[in-house]
């Protein structure tokens, strides 16, 4: 089903896509049809910076353990740095 | 011996507004009389998949043409970024929707080797968009409504959407209504769509639908996992069968 479950957030980052690096200021997550794995429903992350353009985005599409181990893996890693560099 | 040959390409469509919007237009090359079929493209967007869907229709003696629903978000863009992007701005309004269908539908009849009859199709949220167009358009001559979610019951509250039910506009329903689903599943559900046939036979609105066993929702979908092929080629009879009755001459 087309499941219309998306989260926006704006961010602040870089990606490299197909024409190289560019700026990031939003994010879409969302569980729905993917476009290339093979499964009927993925969690989706679409990293975008819409003044580029439709192109300007960094995608992909993982399976739900893959979609839980990298969200534990980013909040786990985020514990470990120590609380100077979190400033930065 | 019957001429198979057909053409395909991108053309431009008056959309809601005025807008012009870009459509994929396949017909077969004879003199007609054809009838005509409004192909509304999956939640995924204007892919190679519903464009192929689209020849399909073409193949079996009709004029068909998809609109990019996303055209405007996105121009030029593929498929997958555009509806990435149209997904980000909160999908395709109703509204809108409904306009960009009547345009594709007048583009159709204009046709040279129009029979005059238009149908319209569509698949998962196409599905719901199938239905919208059969009870907001007084011109369209049948409606197929493949496992379109939404029509019965509003999306949950966690789904951040604004799509909303659109059963109540059943009595609107202008035009006979085909509808397969898949008995597994979810969006919509059986429940659902029994409703749904109990609204329409409440209304006395000209309706078939037919449940799979074994299939869940996307089961016409041959590049997905989803794709049922027993399913999909019953469903593909009842298509013909039911745009033969009432997009024929």
């Amino acid at each position: 089903m087309c499941t219309y479950l998306t989260e926006h957030l704006e961010i602040k980052g870089s990606g490299k896509g197909a024409e190289g690096w560019f700026k990031l200021d939003q994010a879409s997550v969302y569980f729905d049809h993917p476009v290339h794995l093979p499964l009927e429903h993925s969690l989706n992350i679409d990293f975008l910076q819409p003044s580029l353009g439709p192109s300007a985005r960094v995608a992909v599409e993982l399976d739900l353990g893959s979609a839980k181990r990298l969200a534990d893996a980013i909040i786990s890693t985020l514990a470990q740095v120590s609380e100077g560099l979190l400033q930065g | 011996m019957m001429s198979d040959q057909m053409l395909a390409e991108t053309v431009e469509v008056e959309g809601f507004g005025g807008d012009g919007i870009e459509a994929y237009f396949a017909r077969p090359t004879g003199s007609g009389p054809y009838g005509s079929v409004v192909v509304i493209h999956h939640m995924p967007g204007y892919d190679e998949a519903t464009k192929e869907i689209t020849r399909k229709f073409a193949y079996h003696g009709y004029q068909a043409i998809c609109v990019n629903l996303y055209s405007r978000e996105a121009p030029g863009a593929a498929p997958d970024d555009a509806a990435a992007t149209a997904r980000a701005r909160g999908g395709v309004p109703d509204e809108r929707l409904v306009g960009d269908v009547k345009g594709a539908a007048e583009f159709l009849r204009s046709q040279a080797a129009s029979n005059s009859r238009v149908g319209v199709i569509g698949y998962c949220s196409g599905g719901r968009q199938a239905f919208l167009s059969a009870c907001s358009l007084d011109d369209i001559d049948a409606a197929a409504v493949c496992y379109g979610a939404f029509i019965v019951s509003d999306p949950l509250p966690e789904m951040p959407s604004k799509v909303r039910s659109l059963i109540h506009l059943t009595p609107n329903a202008a035009c006979p209504i085909l509808g397969l689903f898949g008995a597994e599943d979810k969006f919509p559900t059986p429940e659902e769509v029994a409703k749904l046939d109990s609204e329409l036979t409440k209304y006395s609105k000209e309706h078939e639908f037919h449940i799979f066993e074994g299939a869940g929702h996307g089961f016409f979908a041959v590049d997905r996992p989803s794709y049922r092929p027993e399913a999909a080629n019953e469903g593909w009879q009842k298509i013909w069968a039911f745009f033969g009755k009432h997009l024929s001459n």
